[in-house]
């Protein structure tokens, strides 16, 4: 196989990692909401433990989109 | 040239060439919007703190409010003993941010959408923080990568993984920045071209989708800049109250 498709076809898969973030994403402000529907006094004050966990797990789908890049334009 | 998204990240010369042997120290349009970027943390903390007014001014308030978000949030994560940090973590906060806002502006340059600049900053942080906990522990500091309530068989194992954990703190801490900035940036220039391909009569659903994700852009710009400070606390508890 040519080098330049096979870079392309690995960059390509580095964008499977979107999968796990979306996974991530939904988890955390799934459980925020169903936690903050159950007892709403309580979800003023965890509200900032929702943004750090939305912006670590939407991170990680980020190092795929880094992976991608590397592969494209560092080898 | 225009069109290819990834312009907008390239660096270059202004003014002209200074060279110390092989280091190319010459003044980029990168150095130039980070001495904007302090300039104007500079000017905006000086002019909102200048007339000390018992109702403040919008100026007053604003700044006022960036002093006590910082000040409760290193309260919250690291606990009292972090005060004397504060100066340094406000910097931080304040300087990502700015740097980030900075960026969002039609033709300017997003300073932390550079790892070389990101991983400067979380280096220092790094490098800082293990200087506090030796400091302040000695070799003691050496339990972080003990976890209490481990059986011992398990040890060795865990043990590595800590250090691993550890050592990949820099790397973490600033390419999730990095990344965070560049893609937004990448993102939002892709459906800018859309909009020019698609012309005056297709070109009106991709300019409504950049007008919100030019929103989202600025949210996130808030966020890293929050994160970047909250982790830089946590990192700064491990070291101050070890084992807590």
């Amino acid at each position: 196989m040519e080098l330049e498709a096979a870079k392309m076809i690995g960059a390509g898969l580095a964008a499977i990692a979107l999968a796990g973030a979306g996974v991530g994403i939904g988890l955390i402000f799934g459980n925020y909401l169903s936690g903050a529907m159950r007892n709403p006094s309580a979800a003023q004050k965890q509200f900032p433990n929702l943004l750090l966990g939305f912006a670590l797990a939407e991170a990680t789908g980020l190092f795929g989109l880094v992976i991608a890049l590397i592969i494209l334009f560092a080898f | 040239m225009s069109t290819n998204p990834m312009h907008q990240f390239e660096v270059y010369r202004i003014g002209p060439e200074i060279k110390l042997g092989s280091l190319d120290l010459s003044f980029t349009n990168a150095s130039l919007f980070m001495g904007i970027s302090a300039m104007s943390i500079l000017l905006f903390l000086f002019f909102g703190t200048k007339k000390k007014l018992l109702i403040p001014s919008k100026l007053q308030l604003i700044s006022e409010m960036s002093y006590t978000f910082v000040a409760k949030m290193i309260n919250d994560t690291a606990g009292s003993n972090a005060k004397p940090f504060f100066p340094f973590i406000f910097t931080l906060f304040m300087f990502v941010l700015f740097c980030n806002m900075i960026g969002m502006l039609p033709y300017s340059f997003t300073v932390t959408s550079h790892i070389i600049i990101t991983f400067m900053l979380a280096s220092i942080v790094f490098v800082g923080v293990t200087v506090i906990g030796f400091i302040k522990h000695g070799i003691k500091y050496l339990e972080l990568f003990v976890p209490k309530g481990v059986p011992a068989i398990l040890l060795p194992l865990i043990i590595i993984i800590e250090i691993i954990s550890y050592l990949s703190r820099p790397v973490s801490l600033s390419v999730r920045l990095f990344a965070n900035m560049m893609a937004g940036h990448t993102m939002l220039k892709v459906f800018g071209g859309f909009v020019i391909s698609l012309g005056l009569l297709g070109g009106w659903l991709p300019l409504s989708f950049s007008v919100a994700l030019t929103g989202l852009e600025i949210l996130v710009a808030f966020l890293q800049a929050y994160v970047f400070a909250i982790l830089t606390c946590i990192y700064l508890n491990d070291a101050l109250n070890l084992n807590h």
